[in-house]
């Protein structure tokens, strides 16, 4: 069925309200869009990583999670949890402890550092295995629960508590570490990269694949942080669509080695577009450091050049 | 009809794991409980188990996963030792928390550094205040009816169970044991239906919430609250076991206890050993006597009644505290006496460690020491090191 916003908001929404999500977070819209995509007459399992979303969502004796279950362990093993509690469905269901005509799925969620850092080796060990399981980074590129500090997936010169902008180093010195090439790598039958664009159609169909395509998927998506990032609460729609016009996110999916960009912009923006919208580039415009922001372009480039080699290469 | 069989520890353990049929197990191999996820692969492949194996990339995996099995409402199962439970170590805290019925086996061995394989029981020790139920055992046939026993108790109790026994000394030794029938094993177990589960069909659930300062204090109450009634469901369980295979097990284990006047308190393996030197001692009319808990959580505090009457005492830890005094169970029994007002001279000796052998000429120079201390009513030296100057 062709992607219809006002039918798909009609739907009930599995993560309500009440919970401590800051405002202009890209996360909880993040989660309520990819939960969308369930049928409504499934249900599901989410686990979730230790981060700003489950401390949030999950605070006794309340719940934000509407008509899925939910689990938190810890920080690093969000994938391990949902592995087992995906083979506990199998062997139910084998054992006839589960009826046969209900479906549920297991979605687990992280932040960048329940993913990238922490949590990679039970993330990549549960891909491996083939669990038949969706993962979802919400990346807002540092440990934002406990105050910014940096992760693999901070940008590059980015200003984090761990990693600040001082008088003899320039903000983060490494580049981000490529987590959704990483995950195309692990062989899996759907990789995606997204963002909460527009209508959110790129949002819900990459969500729905995943979901619903058999075997282990996983989804990166990008979570702006107004804390961490130093943004106006209301400019999260625009910085999400800096982020994909400058082809800092580029929002494209690898199926079965495939690749697709979904989205090709008329008008590549220069990366600087991005940059000026968020404090923790601020030191990248001042006198001297304009190198910063030509190596950052440098490397905008090369990884959209990759991936339109990519495209063509996996598609011939 | 019980079956006689010819089996190492590691095999009686995967063999009463076959017999229950978990729903999932979960596990990475480690020295010296490898072979169990071994065995375990093969009853799965050969089609003799119907359980899901989840073959995870380390031990912190193989908790975790376990937990979302358990908590999805599966029979769950995983084995390790030494390192592998150090690394779990995060997550025991977090099974027991969620009040989660599961069952660890653990192949009781050293840990690092430096690096040693053999048995001691640094790990097990390392872990007493996870909140995990641990049953000890002696030999095979005890390894093998703890791990059947240990599937009641952790449904019944809602905490997860440890069974330890001894890395390569008890997991590798072949022994004759007694085997259950698997219809047998069947109807002891029962059938498991969890009360709050993710997968319940009528109704959805959150589980692993952040709990602020009163809720969390209450929940740890109630699991502290939960180790404490444990004993009274671990002597249930342990009765219905003996009324079918005719097998007793208690908190703990007295041997030539009734007259003694002297006596070791040892857990595991060593325990045969002390009993033999008993057996020896007697014969010189030396009144030498051994309790071996079976149970270290929920604490056998009751041990005390049974101490009155010694004119000497040593608790035999196959560890360390490394806290400039003694090591666990020496702290722990000690302390249980001095609350119960019994002050019976008691020292500790710490041996075996890294699975250094413990014979009976090093049993015979604790009792020879008992006899002074009992002689003198004098201690020298709380903390002994054993079997070290040879």
């Amino acid at each position: 069925m062709a992607y219809n916003l006002k039918e798909v908001v009609k739907k009930e929404s599995r993560l309500v309200s009440g919970h401590r999500m800051c405002a202009g977070c890209g996360a909880p819209p993040a989660v309520r869009g990819i939960l969308s995509a369930l049928k409504e007459d499934d249900n599901a399992v989410i686990a979730c990583a230790t981060g700003c979303l489950e401390v949030s969502t999950c605070i006794f004796p309340y719940t934000s999670w509407n008509n899925v279950s939910f689990i938190h362990t810890a920080f690093e093993c969000a994938a391990a949890t949902l592995s087992g509690a995906e083979r506990s469905y199998k062997a139910l269901k084998k054992s006839g402890k589960l009826s046969k005509d209900k479906t549920t799925k297991f979605i687990a969620f992280g932040g960048d550092g329940g993913t990238l850092d922490i949590g990679f080796q039970s993330l990549s060990g549960a891909m491996e295995r083939g669990h038949d399981i969706t993962y979802v980074c919400y990346d807002n590129g540092a440990y934002m629960n406990t105050g910014t500090q940096r992760s693999s997936s901070t940008p590059h010169f980015a200003d984090t508590t761990t990693s600040p902008a001082g008088k003899v180093l320039p903000g983060k010195l490494e580049q981000r570490k490529d987590l959704t090439e990483i995950m195309v790598k692990h062989n899996i039958p759907y990789v995606a990269q997204t963002a909460l664009i527009g209508n959110l159609k790129d949002l819900y169909e990459k969500s729905e694949k995943a979901i619903y395509t058999e075997g282990p998927t996983y989804m990166s998506v990008f979570a702006p942080c107004p804390r961490g990032w130093g943004y106006p609460t209301d400019d999260l729609a625009e910085i999400e669509r800096l982020a994909v016009n400058t082809c800092f996110w580029p929002l494209y999916e690898v199926e079965n080695g495939k690749y697709k960009i979904t989205y090709k912009p008329a008008n590549k923006l220069p990366i600087e577009e991005f940059l000026k919208t968020q404090k923790r580039f601020r030191h990248m415009f001042q006198d001297g450091n304009e190198w910063m922001i030509k190596a950052m372009q440098e490397e905008i480039d090369r990884k959209w050049n990759y991936l339109l080699l990519m495209e063509e290469i996996t598609n011939k | 009809m019980a079956i006689r069989e010819r089996l190492s520890g590691n095999e009686a353990v995967a063999t009463a794991m076959k017999q229950i049929n978990p729903d999932v197990v979960a596990a990475y191999p480690i020295t010296p409980s490898t072979e169990i996820p071994q065995y375990f692969s093969n009853f799965v492949a050969n089609g003799s188990v119907t359980t899901e194996f989840i073959p995870v990339e380390s031990e912190h995996s193989a908790m975790s996963a376990t937990i979302g099995a358990a908590a999805s409402g599966g029979r769950v199962m995983s084995a390790t030792s030494s390192q592998g439970l150090a690394l779990m170590f995060e997550m025991l805290y977090i099974a027991s928390g969620m009040r989660l019925p599961l069952t660890l086996i653990c192949g009781n061995r050293a840990l690092s550094a430096p690096l040693n394989i053999h048995n001691d029981h640094s790990d097990s020790m390392g872990v007493r205040d996870a909140g995990f139920i641990q049953l000890y055992c002696e030999n095979n046939q005890e390894a093998y009816d703890n791990t059947i026993m240990a599937i009641k108790i952790t449904e019944k109790a809602k905490i997860p169970v440890m069974v330890c026994y001894d890395g390569f000394i008890t997991s590798h030794s072949v022994e004759n044991i007694t085997l259950m029938e698997n219809d047998e094993v069947k109807n002891f177990i029962g059938n498991y239906t969890p009360s709050e589960y993710l997968l319940d069909e009528k109704r959805n659930i959150s589980m692993g919430p952040l709990a602020l300062q009163k809720d969390y204090f209450k929940a740890r109450v109630e699991l502290a609250e939960a180790m404490r009634k444990a004993k009274d469901i671990i002597l249930d369980v342990s009765e219905e076991f003996h009324k079918i295979t005719g097998r007793k097990y208690d908190l703990y284990e007295k041997y030539m206890m009734d007259d003694a006047e002297l006596g070791i308190i040892v857990l595991n393996s060593t325990a045969g050993t002390v009993k033999d030197t008993v057996d020896k001692l007697r014969k010189k009319g030396i009144k030498a006597s051994v309790i071996k808990p079976r149970v270290f959580r929920p604490l056998p505090c009751d041990i005390t009644n049974d101490l009155k009457h010694l004119k000497a005492l040593a608790i035999m830890d196959k560890c360390d505290s490394i806290n400039g005094f003694s090591a666990p169970l020496f702290s722990e029994i000690t302390s249980a006496m001095y609350t119960a007002s019994l002050n019976v001279p008691t020292v500790n000796y710490i041996y075996g460690l890294g699975g250094c052998d413990v014979k009976e000429t090093d049993i015979e120079e604790v009792y020879k020491n008992l006899e002074n201390i009992a002689k003198t009513k004098k201690i020298d030296n709380v903390t002994h090191y054993l079997g070290l100057n040879d």
